[in-house]
């Protein structure tokens, strides 16, 4: 009853074809929106901001890529977190080098960098697919990490092998840096993940990202519509680093403020991230947040239950959780493998009949 | 279009293509041509070659020897995305939707080479970008009036049945306008009423828009209805050419495929 | 020169503890067409578990590998119940994800049953170089290695055999080309699974036992399971003598870059470059050296 859509018909294809044609939709969408820049500054604070909301939308960044590059264009990537730290590296040297540039200009730019390096690396996915692709991707994961470990010019040559974050500030706030009050930083991510998550969308529901779904569900039909396999895979190789390197930049440069390879953008980043668009939902925007919201919350509310509630040490806790992530994955996947975004649409597709049963 | 007023220029002609995998022999030494604007069907047993015949048209498959000449131009082996950008459509015998997407955006990927603008628009969706998508849009909704599937247009395509799956697969090879419509078995596990439904439109899409179609059926009754003309394939090589009713009386063709009816 | 034979060596062997692990995820592949991410983390169990009972309930060596064997079959069954049935026909992509869950429940499993502490595993198999070989040809290779091999050689094998003799053999291979297809000639899909993830987790034990021995019972020995990915791309992911073949290659690569070029580049190459060759190969042949060639039909 709530969802019904009597009387809301649309009259040229410019209304059918935006973004919200439900009108219940876009109430949703401006709640959402008035609710991230309004009421969330007024009341958060610094445990809510740095704990939650910061990973829980620099993830979300991340999310949105890797679900470009696998659940759009269906080219399994292994490689996140060393795309991640290519972000985070590049937007480094960057502001130490160019301070006057702007923090913005900056996270963008190291997405273009992220964005070159993740095509050259999705050369091979024109000869390889599928496990192999996702193994030609550890190859990327590992030799980045390497990389970035053994070669001090990245670090400038900090004995420590760590980078930090040098403060910077936008229109004379603070966003970087330890004395950076939350809230901007707050806002600054979720300005960035509002403007990119729309442009995401936009792709997806243009040509580019049905030439992606064409590759992902028949690449050699896709072929014969025209589409050059080669650009389109490149393409999304190229955007989704984009979104992954600016990610890993305002993970380092924003959220830790201090970072070193091995630990921060290992392996199980990857798998963080390929974990968050498989319960989200791959293929869907709205997946991305969702999956990232999941797996940024998840793990506190089992520490705080754990730890804080039945008093279980820390240690065992941490194994705990482990084991909990792992067995949520597979009931995902046993459950609902098009993930919560599915989950989703099935609630707003029940509430279209509410209270009736069908 | 009838016997009468059947042009003569040829749009495609195969000059002795042989194609092996293996040591099997899929296609050896066909020969034919295609006229603008006529139905063309290509028949004969299963395993002939017919479908090879058309991988090869439009550039899956790359012949051993001979040539093939299009719109004029003579090429050694034809590859798929020339054969998309110079007006080269098809349909597959098992169905190649895109299962993930909806009937509507299936046959706007049709639409693909007809779109031009470049990803920062796209991002964007305003200005250039948002005008071709609802032109192409415009495009894709003719094709869907055409077809008579406006109640699905939001399906996802994995959940059509299967007649409906053939339609909108037409539908997405219609979408790029093509000038040489490969049909490779429309017909295939339809019943009577989706036969006659399938064969309107492809009248239709022949007389009305002028589309020159080369078709593999096996559905003797809707391939003398339908053609102007028939090559019979057997075992990779040429068993015959010419008009159905030339066809139909001849004595190798009845042998190898046709049958004699025994009343 | 001496030294180059040495490296080279030290590379195969290796390359046969790599293809130990290797060989669990051929199994699982070739029965289930499933990549099973766990291999590793199965691997770290199985000898967890059997340090486990060696220690904690002083259980003598024998015994002890008998009850993790026991440990290993009944772990494939609750892996078939509670995961695999679920999960028949699903897109590939989907099962691997599932198995990344498992090898996370195991490994969290692993550390809550036995703890997260390093463990020594003292099995009697010989330790320190092999006189004979440094006596008689001046080369070091540690009995350990020998053992290995040796170990891997038979159970390529049994393994061989049993593939290719054994109606449960062609029943495996029948279920790796089609779920449907085996099911609807009456073969069980439950019961074959069940087998293969059973063989898979002996298989795990003994990778587990070579391993552990050599380098003590850690957490680090899941990620073999990484380095087992490149072996299964030169090798072919169905191909039993593809994994010892591809295991051998990656191992010497991996030992002679390290050893020649690692000095200029300030070394610690084997954390990628096993990766890299794997990559090179399969744009030459995406494939792999055994697997079998994809033809895709329209």
């Amino acid at each position: 009853m709530i969802y019904r859509e009597t009387g809301q018909f649309k009259d040229s294809y410019s209304d059918d074809q935006a973004l919200f044609p439900i009108a219940q939709d876009r109430y949703v969408i401006y709640a959402v929106l008035f609710v991230t820049f309004v009421v969330v500054p007024m009341l958060a604070n610094e445990y809510w901001v740095n704990a939650i909301l910061l990973p829980f939308l620099i993830y979300s960044l991340a999310a949105l890529g890797l679900n470009i590059l696998t659940g759009y264009c269906g080219q399994v990537s292994l490689g996140t977190g060393g795309f991640m730290a290519v972000g985070a590296f590049s937007v480094y040297k960057l502001m130490v080098a160019f301070p006057e540039l702007g923090f913005i200009p900056l996270v963008i730019i190291s997405g273009f960098i992220t964005a070159a390096v993740g095509t050259l690396f999705g050369l091979p996915s024109l000869r390889i697919k599928g496990f192999y692709l996702a193994v030609a991707t550890l190859a990327a994961q590992f030799f980045l990490v390497w990389l970035f470990n053994k070669v001090g010019w990245f670090v400038n040559y900090n004995a420590t092998g760590m980078i930090t974050s040098p403060p910077m500030t936008l229109f004379g706030v603070l966003i970087t840096g330890p004395q950076a009050p939350p809230v901007a930083k707050y806002l600054l991510c979720a300005t960035i993940v509002a403007i990119f998550a729309l442009a995401a969308k936009n792709l997806a529901r243009g040509r580019l990202g049905r030439n992606w779904m064409a590759i992902r569900d028949m690449d050699i039909a896709a072929e014969l519509i025209g589409v050059r396999p080669l650009m389109a895979k490149l393409s999304a190789f190229a955007v989704s680093s984009f979104y992954i390197g600016m990610a890993g930049a305002l993970y380092f440069a924003v959220w830790l403020g201090s970072a070193e390879p091995t630990e921060a953008f290992d392996i199980n980043q990857s798998f963080l991230v390929l974990f968050m668009i498989i319960i989200g939902g791959l293929g869907s925007v709205l997946g991305s947040f969702l999956g990232a919201a999941f797996l940024v919350i998840m793990p506190i509310l089992l520490k705080n239950i754990m730890v804080d509630g039945f008093g279980t040490n820390t240690a065992l806790a941490a194994h705990i959780e482990i084991m909990t992530i792992g067995v949520l994955i597979i009931a995902f996947l046993i459950v609902e493998p098009h993930g919560l975004a599915r989950l989703w649409r099935i609630a707003k597709e029940k509430m279209r009949l509410w209270p009736f049963p069908y | 279009m009838t016997i009468d007023n059947l042009s003569t220029e040829v749009l495609l002609r195969v000059e002795d293509v042989s194609l092996n995998f293996g040591g099997v022999k899929a296609l050896d030494g066909v020969s034919f041509d295609i006229r603008k604007g006529e139905i063309r069907a290509i028949i004969g047993p299963n395993g002939a070659g017919k479908s090879s015949m058309l991988n090869v048209i439009n550039g899956f498959y790359h012949p051993q020897r001979g040539t093939i000449t299009y719109k004029g131009q003579t090429r050694n082996q034809m590859r798929p995305y020339q054969a998309a950008s110079q007006g080269i459509a098809r349909t597959f015998q098992n169905i190649a939707l895109f299962k993930g997407m909806s009937t509507l955006d299936n046959i706007m990927t049709g639409r693909n080479l007809k779109m031009k603008t470049n990803l920062f628009w796209q991002a964007l969706y305003i200005g250039p970008a948002r005008k071709e998508e609802l032109e192409n849009r415009e495009a894709a909704e003719h094709i869907i009036d055409f077809l008579d599937i406006q109640a699905i247009r939001k399906k996802p395509v994995g959940k059509l049945p299967y007649g409906l799956q053939k339609r909108v697969e037409l539908g997405r090879a219609l979408a790029a306008e093509p000038e040489l419509l490969l049909l490779d078995e429309p017909m295939a596990g339809m019943n009577s009423e989706e036969k006659e439904d399938m064969s309107r439109f492809i009248i239709d899409v022949n007389l009305e828009f002028g589309t020159t179609i080369a078709l593999i059926e096996h559905d003797m009754s809707v391939v003398m209805d339908l053609s102007d003309r028939i090559v019979v394939l057997d075992y990779g090589r040429q068993l015959a050419d010419g008009l159905p009713g030339e066809i139909r009386a001849n004595k190798e063709v009845i042998e190898a495929y046709l049958g004699v009816s025994h009343d | 020169m001496i030294f180059f034979i040495e490296v080279v060596l030290s590379g195969l062997m290796a390359g046969v503890m790599y293809s130990l692990v290797a060989l669990g995820f051929v199994l699982i592949f070739k029965a289930s067409g499933i990549f099973n991410f766990a291999q590793g983390v199965m691997a770290l169990f199985a000898a967890l578990t059997l340090v486990g009972f060696m220690e904690k309930f002083g259980m003598p060596v024998w015994l002890a590998i008998a009850g993790t064997i026991v440990v290993m079959i009944a772990l494939a069954w609750v892996i078939e119940r509670a995961m695999l049935r679920h999960l028949i026909n699903q897109e590939p992509i989907i099962l691997f994800m599932a198995t990344i869950g498992l090898a996370y429940v195991l490994e969290g499993l692993g550390d809550i049953l036995w703890g997260s502490d390093v463990k020594l595993l003292d099995l009697g198999i010989p330790q320190g170089a092999s006189d004979w070989m440094l006596d008689n040809f001046d080369i070091y290779i540690e009995k350990l290695e020998i053992f290995a091999a040796a170990t891997a050689a038979i159970m390529v094998t049994i393994l061989a055999i049993f593939f290719q003799k054994t109606s449960t053999g062609r029943a495996l291979r029948a279920v790796a080309d089609d779920h449907q297809a085996a099911l609807s000639v009456g073969i069980s899909l439950h019961t074959i699974w069940v087998i293969v993830w059973s063989v898979s987790g002996i298989v795990a034990l003994v990778a587990g036992i070579m391993w552990g021995s050599k380098s003590g019972v850690q957490f680090s020995l899941s990620l073999i399971a990484l380095k087992a990915l490149p072996v299964l791309i030169l090798g072919g992911f169905t191909s039993v003598p593809g994994a010892i073949i591809g295991g051998m290659i990656i191992g010497v690569g991996e030992k002679v870059a390290e050893v020649y070029l690692g000095p200029f580049v300030g070394g610690a190459i084997e954390n990628w470059f096993a990766y890299m060759l794997a990559l090179a190969f399969l744009l030459f042949r995406p494939q792999g050296l055994f697997g079998e060639k994809i033809i895709e039909r329209v």
